[in-house]
């Protein structure tokens, strides 16, 4: 275990919060051509019934989520596809799906080592807001609060190992 | 690069007509688009005619984008189609893997349309 593998302690994660934000913005600002603004007070939970996460595999094992509503992911099919929000319903869960799957994949880039000791799930997208996630391990979570074209949403990071 | 009979393989429909977005933009003239949500799908579209490139992401279900890629020399009508991946999965390793299998070319998501551009037609003129 060294300073530059991902096998690291729980206080040195927390230096993970800016590049889960930074991987975050620029997904948004690549592929959906949108600026992501930091959320000026925490987000509240509830209301955000659009849960996509992404598992983790290997040097690192821990799910990455991203929460939003159903606007907020009827919008990201809209901007990905350049249509209206309407005639991009149908695409939303694909889409917020494919935006959480992006959003790991180039979290984990961003930190050294981590690139090819640790793969990625294919994405799962769950509605609605009635569902507690029990971690089977010890873990700990990174969370940051953003506004997309000024509706809520949430990147997080669990990690169980 | 005229004509172009192209085939786009990933699990999400969003991200392979974003993919065939930025090959319009890029300057290619598509005459047909074929699309495969994993690379099992992909083979049998390859078994009924030929194509002109191939877009391949990695991580699917069914079979990834790198077996898929080493299975191609073994149908007759793939053999020489250049293939470009693309993946979140952007480490060294895995573009180094990807190459070895048989890829020419690797980007990286997130992408601009800029960077396919930049990516692909080298592919597509021998200069890769």
């Amino acid at each position: 275990m060294n300073a530059a593998s991902p096998h690291l302690a729980w206080a040195s994660r927390q230096s993970w919060s800016p590049l889960l934000e930074l991987a975050a913005r620029e997904v948004f600002a690549l592929m959906l051509g949108s600026h992501l603004a930091a959320a000026p007070a925490p987000i509240a939970e509830e209301g955000l019934g659009v849960t996509s996460m992404v598992g983790l595999a290997g040097q690192v094992c821990g799910v990455l989520a991203l929460r939003c509503t159903a606007l907020s992911a009827a919008l990201m099919a809209a901007k990905m596809l350049a249509v209206d929000a309407g005639e991009a319903k149908p695409e939303m869960w694909d889409a917020v799906g494919e935006v959480c799957n992006m959003i790991a994949g180039n979290f984990k880039n961003k930190i050294p080592g981590m690139g090819d000791g640790c793969m990625l799930s294919v994405p799962t997208v769950i509605t609605g807001t009635d569902y507690s996630l029990h971690a089977l391990a010890d873990s700990g979570k990174i969370e940051v609060h953003l506004l997309f074209e000024e509706l809520p949403l949430i990147v997080s990071i669990e990690v169980h190992s | 690069m005229n004509n172009m009979r192209v085939l786009i393989v990933d699990d999400s429909s969003v991200m392979r007509k974003i993919v065939e977005r930025s090959l319009r933009q890029a300057g290619l003239n598509l005459v047909e688009v074929l699309e495969a949500g994993n690379g099992a799908e992909a083979l049998a579209v390859l078994r009924q005619g030929k194509v002109d490139l191939i877009l391949c992401d990695i991580n699917m279900p069914v079979m990834d984008g790198l077996e898929f890629v080493r299975q191609l020399p073994h149908l007759q009508h793939a053999k020489g189609v250049p293939v470009v991946m693309i993946t979140t999965e952007g480490s060294e390793g895995h573009v180094l893997q990807a190459l070895s299998a048989g890829a020419r070319g690797y980007i990286r998501k997130p992408f601009t349309p800029d960077q396919v551009k930049e990516h692909v037609l080298p592919v597509l003129t021998g200069n890769s």
